[in-house]
């Protein structure tokens, strides 16, 4: 009897073992850790957080019918309540390209399918004012990428692209940003390069930028040749890192330094 | 033309310091900078920020080429009878933006 409640006893405590370790275990940050407190707040008051321009914008577009079939996004989507969760799980497998579409490529085939209209070009004004109004829907929610099995294999091509050397300098992204996160290049604090406030408000940029942007900037940094602006890397490395985050907080449209 | 977010209490209670905060969309371009041909980019900055409550001024900012884009103002104020805040920003180019706010004073 006195043996059976041991047993029992130990069983219980190593699941309160377990689930502290489980606990401890994710170490995972945010960028929006490592930011000094005038910058943390200016991302948190929606009235001086200056991306909520471009989601002022967004909300205008929203509505405006544009291209040859004079839709606008609310004559399908109806309110933008609609998005809520959609940037927590993109990308997402497109059936029709017959590969993974990050959010502004959505947006993009949304406008080319449904309202015959232009493209919008990368990083301009009106596509990061469409994503973040759309991003916006998603804040607070956890990252939860899809667990569509025909994304497996670019998730796993971005999984070695982030550990893949490149560059003239020789670096990875691991090693930045699983090696030595948390630690200085220069002054700056070397984030654990989780996605989870794009598009951002970037500081030194002055101005809002997705994830691509980013992207392209740390491979600058690395002295490697970015990828060309439609290449499929990004998508596969932003899949990578959707996974890398799963289940923290999305903060979008955040502030970065 | 302009797009800025502001913040400004709806009531606020007589005589008491109460905060405006203004962000305003604007590229803030210097002047000094070249662009991909070499020539100067022209500067293209707000040159004036204003604040009337009620017509009379209460406060106003002379802003120059090394502010950021897209500059955030915050100021305090106090108010003794309800009206209307009108805040203002003039710049180059004929830049003009202009928004409102009724603040009711309770005492």
């Amino acid at each position: 009897m006195s043996k059976t409640l041991i047993a029992v006893l130990c069983v219980g405590s190593t699941i309160g073992v377990s689930i502290a370790l489980a606990q401890r275990a994710d170490t995972r940050r945010s960028g929006y850790q490592d930011m000094s407190k005038s910058v943390q707040s200016m991302q948190d008051d929606d009235t001086a957080n200056p991306a909520m321009l471009w989601v002022r914008d967004g909300a205008a577009l929203w509505t405006r019918r544009v291209g040859a079939a004079d839709k606008a996004c609310a004559d399908c989507h109806g309110g933008v309540e609609s998005m809520a969760d959609v940037a927590a799980r993109y990308p997402a497998f497109d059936a029709g390209l017959g590969r993974p579409v990050d959010l502004e490529q959505r947006i993009n085939l949304c406008r080319r399918d449904h309202q015959q209209a232009e493209a919008l070009a990368g990083e301009s004004r009106d596509l990061l004012a469409l994503t973040a109004y759309v991003a916006r829907q998603s804040r607070g929610k956890p990252i939860a990428p899809s667990d569509d099995p025909r994304l497996r294999p670019s998730i796993d091509a971005g999984a070695a692209l982030f550990k893949q050397r490149q560059g003239q300098l020789n670096l990875s992204c691991a090693q930045c940003h699983d090696d030595n996160d948390s630690r200085k290049l220069g002054s700056a604090t070397i984030p654990q390069g989780h996605p989870t406030a794009y598009p951002i408000y970037r500081l030194e940029w002055q101005g809002l930028g997705s994830l691509k942007r980013r992207l392209r900037n740390c491979l600058v940094g690395m002295r490697a040749e970015p990828y060309a602006y439609d290449s499929p890397e990004y998508v596969q490395l932003e899949l990578f890192l959707m996974q890398r985050a799963r289940g923290m907080p999305l903060e979008s449209p955040g502030v970065r330094p | 033309m302009g797009n800025a977010l502001i913040n400004v209490p709806g009531t606020v209670k007589r005589g008491e310091a109460f905060e405006i905060k203004a962000l305003i969309s604007h590229p803030m371009e210097t002047g000094f900078r070249a662009g991909t041909n070499g020539t100067l980019i022209p500067r293209n900055i707000i040159q004036r920020f204003t604040c009337t409550y009620n017509g009379v001024e209460v406060f106003n900012l002379v802003l120059s080429p090394a502010i950021a884009a897209n500059p955030f103002i915050a100021f305090f104020t106090v108010a003794t009878e309800s009206g209307k805040l009108v805040l203002r920003w003039t710049g180059d180019d004929g830049f003009s933006a202009e928004e409102t706010a009724p603040i009711t004073v309770t005492s």
